[in-house]
């Protein structure tokens, strides 16, 4: 193997006083491999890139691309940024052929390339259309064309498969997979870690720290037989995988599916309740990423611990009968039907644009259905809206609170939008500050906390007047697992005190923490059900033994595919 | 992107502008502004908006059948000033200024004709509309100064008391010689127009590419950072100047405005001003990254100076001193005077070059600013 295309030594880039985005990071990619660039949000990875296709200067540290300096090596990078870097007003052959101007393809190679390129990503049948009319995924292919025009040797890919679906996101990985075989050095940034485990090489960022360099495996071997699933104890899990996190030997703990799945301690053994079956798993990126973190938080939820207890029901706590959104000759959302008991929670789980968030927006009451009704707590959507937002409170997707407001401040407002009285508003907000461990950054603006605290405060902001219901959007897709872990702590508390959620999510992770979800692709629904059901059909229709939730969805949007005719091309 | 920010490869730069005008083709919204705002401000300064002193509406009262007094009403009825209405009673004509038909009442009392003839006219009596103050000042100078000409003209002494001026002003205006505001209100707004096109579409287009995050995936290519301000300001020059041409046809063709310069000074004055017009634009959109950010500084530090400070619409000589400072800071300001010479006086050299020189001038600074601003942009 030759020298690595591009290398990277000792980086530090700051912006404006506080904690340095990138403190000392090293990096090299090889041709002919893919490097992963690992982390959450707000880890440095955007900032790394944007270094190394020359867009930035660095406080300190050397970059050398092909041993010249970044800005030198343009034409030997080729760089798809995190919004694919598009011309929405242009067509796809518009698109292509101002980047090949620009990147100096020789016009007689032209036809050749464009042929290949549109082959290559599937687009042909879609050169006069606007790239702005493309789905997701096929921005997302044009992205990646535009930037392989001028075969570079450096391809930087800045979080190319966020939110797309999952057979794009699949069949990205496998044109990708083509490029490095013809010796391209790829750069992948992704905040999926279980992407993480697909590249030769990873790099794991936190915080503007690398916490990890080499081959996925090396960071998976080191918790080896340390990971154990715990099975067959049902309707228990929750309450278990609490008391579990509370003991000493396990660092950290997950529900997936029916079962618990558990990290432990170096050496530590674990004793498992009567009747359970416990099975050694095999270990995934995220577990090693704990691990390094320094394990997760204990199972106790201090917030559920203080929350009121929701009376039992027979009735669902949230329905949707026949939810319809047209928007003109637009379908948003089609027939979405489902129930929710109390003390359940539900995922609405697809890629962007496939009409999760119509449908979330139709049950809060916020967009009024073409057709069909719903309920949430007992209040119709159509006739009592505001009846039924009174019993729900709302995290949105990202930071959605004021961020020129200090944390105390948001709190206080959220209380008097959700008329607490006087009274109660203090005796909520102090609690919250306690629970959350907000006291110490009472006074700050809220948009100059780090994010694990935004998202406390957020989670804070929306349960203060304890409602029975909770709507969840994208909660923790990009946060670190840590943070992740924290949340649904509460989270799966406030279930064990008869809370039902409702979450949406792309994040795949996400959908293990759910007592049922439901597919949506296109508008539709696809498929509902436990994630264990879904992924054992998964399993039976596409032949594959214990399928991802990931593979699953791709295995029953196919299936689906299938019996409603070819894919339709025209999303 | 440091040494080679200045070099210009011709194909890379045409690519760049084929692609901006690709886009330009496909948005309505810079057609509007470029094609369907001049014909509204036209319309509007050619037609609605006047600032002429001719035709108030007002009714005439005569209460006397004597000849100077018919003679009077008949001085009323041929004012350039006024659109008389003939009433015999004043009841019949308060219905008039009521509902707003007329804006004041000149009566010519009975015994008006007596009075003269005894050399002493009796007062005449203005109503004016007080809700309306300026109109209200207006009728009642003017009925006056009709009176006067009219006694002049009668062989009487200007009443009450005074004895006639020893110096009899006759104005005489030239240039504009009917003093009509559609002739500098048209050629003004062209300026407004191309300060519209210059600064605000263009710091739209280029904040729209940062908040698209196509400036990014630009940057990463091996073009220079000239080559890209280069695409943005070929396309919206052409356009803008486009649009003044379109301005000046109307304004000769259609509204008759006088055009006693040459095509070339027109051209040299308009291209003059584009400069520091479209280096505003790009300084706007590069340093703030943001289109509604960008549209209202645009508003704030091009449109709304351009239309106050300019001498467009308010004349800088009346304004107070720190004020008319603050005018020289306004690229307009060199752009009206030169546009109303080129349109109204002809080619007065003498007074154009100083003019396109400041306006070159602003143009340089911005530029250079926005040159500052892009290349250390993503930091």
């Amino acid at each position: 193997m030759d020298g690595p295309v591009a290398r990277a030594d000792g980086i530090v880039k700051r912006f404006g006083t506080g904690a340095p985005a990138l403190d000392g990071v090293a990096i090299a990619i090889a041709p002919g491999r893919i490097t992963g660039l690992v982390g959450p949000d707000g880890a440095g990875k955007t900032t790394l890139i944007r270094l190394l296709a020359g867009l930035m200067a660095a406080d300190a540290g050397t970059i050398e691309v092909l041993g010249r300096a970044p800005g030198d090596a343009r034409d030997a990078i080729g760089y798809m940024p995190q919004r694919f870097g598009l011309y929405e007003d242009l067509t796809v052959q518009e698109n292509l052929d101002l980047y090949a101007e620009l990147r100096a393809l020789p016009r007689s190679e032209r036809a050749e390339v464009f042929g290949k390129l549109l082959e290559f990503t599937d687009l042909a049948r879609f050169r006069s259309r606007l790239a702005g009319r493309l789905s997701g995924g096929m921005k997302q292919k044009l992205g990646l064309a535009c930037a392989l025009v001028k075969a570079p040797r450096l391809l930087l890919l800045d979080e190319p498969g966020v939110g797309v679906d999952p057979i794009s996101r699949r069949e990205l990985w496998a044109m990708v997979g083509d490029l490095k075989r013809e010796g391209i050095g790829v750069l992948w940034s992704t905040a999926y870690l279980d992407e993480a485990e697909k590249c030769d090489c990873v790099y794991l960022l936190n915080a503007g720290k690398l916490l990890f360099e080499g081959p996925p495996a090396a960071l998976t071997g080191r918790v080896d037989d340390r990971v154990i699933r715990i099975s067959g104890f049902e309707e228990r899990r929750r309450r278990f995988l609490t008391e579990a996190l509370d003991r000493p030997e396990v660092i950290d703990g997950t529900i997936q599916g029916r079962s618990v799945r558990l990290l432990l301690r170096e050496g530590a053994s674990f004793q498992p309740p009567p009747h359970a079956t416990v099975d050694l798993a095999p270990p995934r990126f995220e577990d090693g990423f704990v691990e390094i973190l320094g394990g997760g938080p204990t199972g106790t939820s201090r917030l559920a611990e203080r929350y009121r207890t929701i009376p039992e029901t027979d009735r669902p706590v949230i329905e949707a009968k026949g939810l319809t959104k047209r928007f003109g000759d637009f379908t948003a959302a089609e027939d979405m039907r489902f129930e929710i008991p109390r003390g359940r929670i539900f995922g609405l789980l697809g890629p962007n644009g496939a009409g999760k968030s119509t449908t979330f927006k139709m049950l809060c009451g916020l967009l009024t259905p073409t057709a069909g009704t719903g309920a949430v707590a007992g209040f119709d959507l159509r006739s009592a809206a505001a009846d039924a937002r009174a019993q729900l409170g709302y995290m949105a997707q990202k930071f959605s609170l004021y961020g020129n407001l200090s944390v105390r401040q948001n709190l206080d407002f959220f209380a008097g939008a959700y008329e607490l009285s006087r009274a109660d508003a203090a005796r909520a907000i102090d609690e919250a500050l306690d629970v959350f461990e907000l006291e110490r950054v009472a006074g700050r603006d809220a948009g100059s906390l780090p994010l694990g605290f935004k998202q406390r405060l957020a989670l804070a902001c929306a349960v203060l007047h304890q409602p029975p219901v909770l709507f969840l959007d994208e909660p923790t897709s990009g946060v670190d697992p840590v943070m992740r872990r924290e949340f649904w702590t509460h989270i799966n508390g406030l279930v064990e005190k008869g809370v039902t959620v409702l979450v949406t999510t792309h994040f795949m992770d996400e959908a293990e923490y759910c007592d049922e979800v439901t597919l949506i692709y296109r508008a539709v629904q696809i498929a509902t059900g436990t994630p264990d059901d879904l992924k054992a059909d998964a399993a039976t229709l596409a032949g594959l033994d214990d399928p991802t939730m990931e593979e699953a969805f791709i295995a029953l949007i196919e299936e689906h595919d299938r019996a409603h005719g070819v894919r339709a091309e025209a999303a | 992107m440091r040494l080679r920010d200045a070099a210009l490869d011709a194909r890379c730069l045409r690519a760049l502008i084929a692609k901006e005008l690709a886009q330009i083709a496909r948005d309505p919204s810079t057609f509007l502004i470029a094609f369907a705002l001049p014909l509204l401000l036209l319309f509007l300064f050619g037609y609605a908006v006047s600032l002429d002193t001719t035709r108030t509406r007002i009714a005439v009262v005569v209460q006397d059948d004597s000849a100077p007094a018919l003679r009077l009403a008949e001085s009323y009825r041929r004012s350039p000033y006024f659109e008389v209405t003939m009433a015999r009673s004043l009841a019949s004509v308060r219905g008039m200024m009521v509902d707003g038909s007329a804006r004041g009442v000149v009566v010519i009392p009975q015994g008006f004709g007596e009075g003269v003839k005894r050399r002493a006219p009796p007062p005449i009596q203005v109503i004016t509309d007080g809700s309306q103050p300026n109109t209200a000042s207006f009728v009642g100078t003017y009925a006056e100064g009709v009176r006067q000409s009219w006694a002049a003209a009668e062989g009487l002494g200007p009443a009450p008391a005074a004895t006639g001026p020893p110096i009899a002003l006759s104005p005489r205006f030239w240039f504009n010689p009917d003093l009509r505001s559609r002739y500098f209100l048209v050629p003004g707004s062209i300026a407004i127009v191309m300060t519209m096109i210059g600064t605000l579409l263009t710091a739209l287009v280029v904040a729209r590419e940062w908040e698209r995050g196509t400036m990014e995936a630009m940057m990463a290519t091996p073009i220079s950072m000239a080559e890209f301000i280069a695409s943005k300001v070929i396309p919206y020059f052409l356009l803008a100047m486009a649009s003044m041409a379109l301005c000046t046809l109307l304004a000769v063709f259609a509204f008759g405005v006088p055009f006693r310069g040459s095509i070339l000074a027109l051209l040299a004055v308009a291209s003059a001003f584009l400069m520091p017009a479209l280096g505003l634009g790009l300084f706007i959109s590069a340093s703030t990254k943001n289109q509604f950010v960008a549209s209202q500084i645009a508003l704030l530090t091009a449109f709304l100076p351009t239309f106050l400070l300019s001498g467009f619409i308010f004349e800088i000589g009346s304004m107070p001193l720190p004020i008319r400072i603050i005018t020289y800071a306004v690229p307009a300001r060199y752009l009206i005077p030169s546009l109303q010479t080129v349109f109204l006086a002809g080619d007065y050299w003498g007074l154009l070059l100083p003019n396109i020189g400041i306006m070159l001038g602003f143009g340089f600074l911005f530029f250079a600013l926005s040159f500052r601003v892009t290349r250390r942009s993503l930091d």
